[in-house]
């Protein structure tokens, strides 16, 4: 393949899935405007002050009597303006809250993705190269306990034990509470964070140890690697030469095609650690009626999909040499 | 010949009569925990403010929470809850994604792409975010947890039965039966329905774990079921109110539970894969 053909192909994939995201943000529109709720009162809230001409206003700039589609694209335009909207729960505009808590949740996220990606890798190798063996067994039986628990519960268990029962850690939030902002040191933070973020990865590492184990079985089982064998190479050569290479690419991607149960288990580990984050705002959003918070949150966490999936699709399609040099998959 | 007859007879009826065993016990503790939830009367979890916050001991084996319910029987109650809302949803979802799937990969062109890209978008959000939207707009409840689970399981479904379905329809026997001039309708009831019945039922039993944690998931978020219901969800949210005061107790046992419950599914859905799968079958 050449070059240009890359890049055609990155486009390609590029486009659909651009489609892809604005139908999910049609979709979740609909979903979140067709809800009970007055559609101005979602805007101003039930203990709105405001004047009738400011409702008006707003009711005017929103588009809300304006039939569905008309709708939607005031709001698209809108936010193209990155105009997302006054959050009703907490008072400010949209924009601001999600970039105040985004700043939290990515710190959290990353982290979480980070250490549950290279963990996983490594204990997925590790117990591959020992199958059978009785720490191959005790890895599996671990991770599948893990995919079988509900993170939350598995949030609350920490932090029974670390927080409550041990006391090394806070017991939730992200900073000591009666702090004053400025005073807040990044030891301070960490401290804080380091609960979520092992919850977090203890919650993501049980599919890409799995997914890992299975690759390399599946390979430590292909004709090349007997060939390797009968060649003389020793396991070490094995590993570095042949299994970890191969092995790699499909792992980063599976913890690429992730992102959507990242984002749900930060969500959930967020609340049991009542971190101010994205996903306690989004839990907020939806209990309080906060139309344009929700609004905005669901597109960011879509996006956030969005873009773990197209990189996955390039890293799959694109970098791999196999395809890269116009060979299919063998 | 000798060794590989004893072979043949040690290892055939091995994975059969673990598989059996395996749903038979899952069976057990399943209807079990759902008939028990069904006719236990409200007064063995009822309001008791005399026995707030006991261990877990011989007299409540699971300690009662804070307002001195009896934690055992909630969580039978509430498991039996959440397995009738996981049942219900993934039965439906399952249909949806049975249906779908052969349609989509029956039929072809648009409407397959149609179905394709109703898949994608469903991938497209998080599912939790997902579950909350729908759940948000159908004003919260039981309904809406019922409605966002059910209505958010079948994409992944879909594509396994769909790939099935087109790896069958290019089979000879297939072919053959469409130039025999059978309408699309008729071989798909006659030929493919039956062999896509394994790939949907391993695919229900593999759903429902997921139902079942995602209701829960949901509930605890504060969008499902209501606060008065017993619910693992609920019971699990109101546990963590109390968790810094070192009340352990109230969230460990209903998750242990819960664990139960969807370890068994996942464990009879693996092994039904196994035993249906014809390459393995006979392992």
């Amino acid at each position: 393949m050449t070059k240009a053909g890359g890049a055609k192909k990155i486009l390609g994939i590029f486009g659909r899935m651009l489609l892809l995201l604005v139908l999910v943000s049609v979709l979740s529109f609909v979903l979140i405007t067709k809800a009970p709720i007055d559609p101005l009162t979602a805007y101003v809230g039930t203990e709105s002050t405001l004047s009738q001409e400011a409702k008006d206003e707003i009711a005017e700039k929103w588009g809300l009597n304006e039939s569905l589609p008309v709708r939607y694209f005031t709001w698209v335009k809108n936010m193209l303006h990155g105009d997302f909207g006054m959050s009703i729960t907490y008072k400010k505009p949209v924009i601001d809250v999600i970039h105040e808590r985004l700043a939290y949740s990515a710190v959290l996220m990353a982290l979480a993705w980070v250490f549950s990606g290279i963990l996983g890798y490594a204990l997925g190798i590790l117990s591959g190269m020992r199958r059978g063996k009785l720490f191959d067994k005790v890895v599996k039986t671990f991770c599948l306990v893990l995919q079988s628990a509900p993170s939350f519960w598995l949030g609350l268990l920490i932090l029974s034990v670390f927080a409550v029962q041990l006391g090394w850690f806070p017991i939730g939030m992200a900073m000591p509470p009666g702090k004053l902002a400025a005073e807040v040191t990044l030891s301070d933070r960490l401290h804080h964070l380091i609960l979520p973020v092992f919850t977090l990865t203890i919650v993501s590492i049980g599919k890409i140890t799995l997914y890992t184990r299975q690759k390399l079985i599946e390979i430590a089982s292909s004709d090349y690697i007997l060939f390797a064998r009968a060649r003389g190479e020793n396991t070490r050569q094995l590993i570095s030469r042949h299994m970890l290479r191969n092995t790699a690419l499909p792992a980063v991607t599976t913890q690429f095609l992730s992102f959507s149960e990242l984002f749900g288990g930060m969500a959930l580990a967020e609340t049991v650690f009542s971190y101010p984050g994205i996903g306690t705002a989004t839990t907020a959003a939806a209990l309080n009626g906060d139309v344009p918070l929700l609004l905005g949150i669901t597109l960011i966490s879509a996006l956030f999909v969005f873009s773990g999936n197209l990189i996955a699709n390039i890293l799959y399609g694109v970098v791999d040499p196999r395809l890269r040099e116009g060979g299919g998959y063998v | 010949m000798f060794k590989e007859n004893r072979l043949l007879h040690a290892n055939m009826p091995n994975t059969r009569v673990r598989i059996v065993l395996y749903i038979s016990a899952a069976a057990i503790y399943l209807v079990g925990v759902f008939i028990w939830g069904a006719v236990l009367p409200a007064s063995s979890y009822a309001v008791n403010y005399a026995d707030k916050f006991i261990p877990p001991g011989a007299q409540f084996l699971f300690g009662t929470d804070f307002m001195g319910r009896d934690m055992f029987f909630r969580c039978v109650k509430g498991l039996s809850n959440s397995l009738v809302i996981g049942l219900a949803a993934s039965l439906i979802s399952s249909v949806i994604g049975l249906l779908l799937g052969v349609s989509s990969a029956v039929i072809g062109g648009k409407f397959d792409k149609f179905v394709l890209m109703c898949v994608d978008c469903c991938m497209g959000l998080p599912h939790l975010v997902l579950l909350i939207l729908i759940s948000f707009t159908l004003g919260r409840g039981a309904t809406g947890v019922l409605f966002a689970v059910a209505l958010t399981h079948w994409p992944e479904l879909t594509r396994l039965v769909r790939a099935e379905v087109l790896q069958l329809r290019n089979t000879q026997y297939v072919q053959v039966a469409y130039r025999m001039g059978k309408t699309r309708l008729n071989v798909a009831r006659e030929h493919i329905l039956p062999h896509v019945l394994p790939v949907y039922i391993v695919g229900l039993v593999l759903l429902f774990p997921h139902a079942i944690m995602h209701e829960s998931a949901v509930t605890f978020l504060g969008f499902g079921l209501p606060a008065e219901t017993p619910a693992i969800g609920v019971i699990l949210s109101e546990a963590m109110r109390h968790i810094a005061t070192g009340k352990w107790w109230l969230a460990l046992f209903p998750g242990l539970m819960l664990i139960a419950a969807v370890l068994l599914f996942d464990v009879i859905g693996e092994n039904l894969k196994k035993l249906l799968n014809p390459e393995s079958g006979q392992e």
